[in-house]
């Protein structure tokens, strides 16, 4: 049985900047990390790997320096990595990314039967949380997010039942498989990398599948299948707050200051 | 008159033979170890072996040493009247009374002398046990029976001799022998001072070739080894770790016993568990699991255990990190000490036991990736963004935002070297600014390196991430090479102490100056002009573990701040070498404190007997957990100061 992580190499949103004219990411200088949703997204397909043995895979669409991120998924214990990387497939909106990931699980459900396919519920750098389920549904998988525990997969009866994560409630779900889930950070704690796991992921091959081994439309991947344009990205400009009272010479002055205000706003009501 | 000189002989060397046999089997197990060299330094060794093995320089230390050491030299002297003894119980003739009698007088007189001098020792280590025990499990049967058997071969050398010099067989100077035989034995008859004769001596011989044989299996050992000990003590710096290889198929840290160094086994042989590591201990003194004394024992009990299995190629029976009892280490022990060094600095015999524990951390970091669960968001952060919060490293020059400080170049005479704390932290950050004003009006040359700055990784070092730690410390290195840096200035111990003793490993040859040292300097130099005297109130100083204990500068910071308050600070009950850690070193930091109380309150609670004003302190991780402590015990109108900050106020 396959378990497929789908992972995404991304600036370290914490140190980006956006630049005003071109309106896109200043990514010179900035280090790349894993995806943070993603690496419990491999975490998860990982203790189902000791669990139930599966084999794990780590695809991922980038730049040929997503290589590095690739193979930390190999020092975590992945079976086998996958780099999507080439010119072809480069500016891709949501909808071109997920068909270049949903070709490429079909090619490695090739050699085994694929179970689930785990992605981050979405990328710190995009937001958007659509290339999971945008794969689920070209690959006709269900789609589970924002899933914070797998209560129970049964891989001989092929049903999974996950617990969601929606706003104020869970909700607990039966699906069959394979299925595609999109993970939350709750759903674990992910590993650190052993040294001579690290060791051992420096000789490990990395596979390039460029778009001749994909051999993709070129009119449905990239900049040329991509129906989105970005318009303008900025930073909202947020209010100055105000600073009330003085908490360290009248705490409870300022307290009682601090209720007023937040039930003049009606953000507390007495 | 001698017994039975055959008989004695055949009981002595069987006794010797099987002596030399159970040596032989204990200390051939050391050889499991790994190579390390303990043998260049040789005049120093001599030295220092003179000092601390012979004249018990630590052991005296505590006003409790002096015991051992009377009992000590006792022991030295009454070994050659125990020579003479199996001499002459081989033959006859063989003893000090062929020497003329103004050299064999004295020597008879000694001998009767540090006998007295045994017993007495030997009773009072026996009542001190009972009454003011140095801990609680020190009383054990192991050391009453030693004590006993002592105490025994004194009061059978008083008898015979007493005996002997009543019926007038011998005749020297020996009062204390004689007053026993005046006491006991005036008067009897010739037949039953023989029979008492015999008696006593044979008593004597068994006593001490039974004593002989007890050595090698008891913590008494120590007998022969800690002199060897004292002579292959270290010379560098403890905490700083060998490096390691990273190349394939190789393992990392200790899992188990041979994988230690023979230094590391011998020390487990030489503890003779006087308790002094575990009175200094901030874990154990805080009712944390770890405790130095029984991570040496169990090493020891471990090594008993496996040793001889892993010498027949066999596998180790007895886990040395695990939940199985005497002989293994739990890891909750591993993860408790803060590397504050206090253990070393006090061990008679220069047991090193804090590198051994950061060797099983390098085991469970590195090769099982198994650790406290906060330490992976610091693991992570120091191999993203080169510091333990994670902070975007385009925030390191926030600290200078409203300052001129230039960026390093070849012209600058000192990098100033800010560190993640430094830079990051928002208490520590005042500190840093203290340290800028009081340079520029010193007219130092100097720079920083800004958000190319990385971490020193000291964090990585003692928690063992020696792969991450070994990654960054290249990158370090390198970067100070190209950028021409010769001269280093550190605000914070920890950074101070890695670069300056770690980083030589990685080639960096730089001089690295911590700030005490630096003000200290500039303000004798006459570079640094204070204008007034700060009036700081009472001020307590806490020296730094990483600057004290493990750099030796005491000194500095405490004439810095006497000349920017015009007062001597005052001293806690721990100072100096003695100095109780804040219980942030070693990785600490970023851990929680679940296990025991808290080891800042502990700090804390003893400054404030001080009734300070001030504390004043020279550390990051000291201010943290001193402001910290100070709010726990709503005793937060008390300050905690760097000492950089007091002289920034005396530049005003």
């Amino acid at each position: 049985m396959l378990v497929v992580a789908c992972i995404k190499q991304v600036p370290d949103t914490t140190q980006v900047k956006i630049d005003p004219v071109t309106n896109t990411l200043v990514r010179e200088g900035i280090p790349f990390i894993m995806n943070p949703f993603d690496t419990h997204a491999l975490e998860e397909a990982l203790r189902l790997k000791d669990r139930f043995g599966v084999r794990v895979a780590a695809v991922s669409m980038g730049p040929p320096n997503a290589e590095m991120t690739l193979r930390k998924a190999l020092s975590l214990g992945a079976d086998e990595v996958v780099l999507l990387s080439d010119r072809a497939f480069g500016g891709a909106d949501t909808l071109a990314t997920s068909m270049v990931l949903a070709e490429a699980v079909k090619r490695l459900a090739e050699k085994d039967e694929l179970a689930l396919v785990i992605c981050g519920k979405q990328t710190i750098d995009g937001d958007t949380a659509q290339v999971g389920p945008g794969i689920a549904m070209r690959l006709n998988l269900v789609p589970l997010t924002l899933v914070d525990r797998i209560v129970d997969l049964d891989l001989a009866a092929k049903t999974i039942v996950v617990s969601r994560k929606l706003e104020a409630r869970h909700e607990i779900v039966q699906s069959k498989l394979p299925a595609l889930l999109t993970v939350v950070r709750e759903i674990n704690k992910p590993r650190y990398p052993s040294v001579p796991m690290r060791l051992e992921a420096q000789d490990l091959p990395v596979q390039l599948w460029d778009n001749k081994v994909m051999n993709l439309d070129v009119n449905k991947i990239g900049l040329k299948g991509s129906p989105t344009a970005v318009r303008k990205i900025f930073s909202p400009e947020r209010e100055q707050g105000e600073i009330i009272g003085d908490g360290m010479k009248d705490p409870e002055g300022t307290a009682k200051l601090l209720v007023e205000k937040l039930v003049q706003k009606e953000l507390l009501a007495l | 008159m001698t017994p039975n000189s055959k008989i004695f002989a055949i009981v002595f060397v069987a006794a010797v033979l099987l002596f030399i046999w159970s040596c032989v089997r204990r200390f051939s197990l050391v050889t499991i170890g790994k190579p390390e060299d303990r043998f260049d330094n040789f005049p120093a060794r001599i030295r220092d072996t003179f000092l601390y093995a012979f004249c018990q320089k630590r052991v005296l230390q505590k006003p409790f040493g002096i015991n051992h050491f009377v009992l000590f030299w006792s022991f030295m002297v009454l070994l050659l009247a125990n020579i003479e003894f199996v001499l002459k119980g081989l033959h006859h003739s063989l003893s000090f009374m062929l020497l003329p009698a103004f050299i064999h007088n004295p020597i008879y007189f000694l001998f009767d002398l540090f006998s007295l001098f045994a017993l007495v020792c030997v009773i009072v280590a026996g009542v001190r046990r009972v009454v003011a025990p140095p801990y609680p499990e020190a009383i054990t049967l192991d050391a009453y029976v030693i004590l006993s058997m002592i105490a025994l071969l004194m009061i059978a050398y008083f008898n015979l001799h007493g005996v002997e010099l009543a019926v007038g067989e011998i005749s020297a100077l020996m009062p204390i022998s004689a007053w026993v035989g005046r006491t006991f034995y005036a008067g009897i008859d010739l037949e039953s001072a023989h029979s008492f004769i015999n008696f006593w001596w044979w008593l004597h011989a068994i006593v001490f070739l039974v004593f002989l044989n007890y050595l090698p299996y008891s913590k008494h050992m120590h007998i022969l080894s800690s002199i060897p000990n004292c002579y292959f003590r270290r010379f560098g710096k403890a905490n700083t770790l060998p490096t390691e290889t990273f190349v394939k198929g190789a393992k990392f840290g200790v899992e188990t016993v041979d994988q230690y160094t023979w230094k590391d086994l011998f020390d487990s042989y030489s503890c003779t568990e006087c308790g002094r590591c575990q009175m200094v201990c901030p874990a154990s003194n805080t009712g944390k699991p770890l405790n130095p004394r029984k991570v040496i024992h169990d090493l020891k009990v471990n090594l008993l255990a496996n040793g001889p299995i892993i010498k027949e190629g066999g596998k180790p029976t007895l886990p040395l990190i695990g939940n199985n009892g005497e002989g293994s280490i739990t890891e909750d022990e591993i993860w408790s000490c803060t590397t504050c060094g206090a253990c070393m600095e006090v061990c008679p015999v220069f047991i090193e036991q804090m590198p051994k524990i950061l060797q099983l951390r390098r085991y469970l970091v590195e090769m099982k990736a198994t650790f406290p669960e906060e330490l992976l968001n610091l693991f992570e952060n120091m191999e993203q963004r080169s510091n333990p919060w994670g902070i975007a490293p385009t925030e390191r020059t926030k600290w200078c935002s409203q300052l001129n400080v230039k960026p390093f170049d070849a012209s600058c005479e000192y990098l100033l070297y800010v560190g993640c704390a430094g830079a990051f932290d928002s208490r520590n950050k005042q500190v840093t600014v203290a340290l800028a004003h009081i340079l520029d009006a010193a007219g130092v040359s100097y720079g920083i390196l800004g958000k190319e700055e990385l971490c020193c990784g000291d964090s990585l070092r003692r928690l063992g991430n020696e792969f991450v730690f070994d990654r960054m410390a290249r990158e370090n290195v390198k970067l100070f090479k190209e950028k021409g840096v010769k001269k280093i200035i550190t605000l914070c111990p920890h950074c101070f102490s890695t670069l300056a003793n770690d980083y030589r490993q990685y080639g960096f040859e730089g001089e690295v100056v911590h700030h005490a040292d630096l003000i200290d300097s500039l303000i004798k130099q006459g570079r640094l002009k204070l204008k007034k005297k700060v009036d700081a109130g009472r001020v307590v100083f806490h020296d730094s573990c990483y600057l004290g204990r493990h750099n030796d500068i005491y000194e500095s910071p405490r004439s810095v701040i006497s000349q920017a308050t015009g007062k001597a600070p005052i001293e806690m009950d721990r100072n100096r070498a003695e100095s109780f850690c804040c219980g942030a070193g070693g990785g600490r930091m970023w851990k929680e404190e679940h296990l025991g109380t808290r080891i800042n309150l502990e700090r804390v609670g003893e400054a404030l007997t001080k009734n300070p004003d001030t504390i004043c302190v020279t550390c990051p991780y000291c201010m943290t957990m001193f402001d910290d402590g100070l709010k726990d015990k709503n005793a937060d109108k008390v300050m905690v100061k760097d000492i950089a900050e007091v002289v920034a106020e005396a530049l005003q």
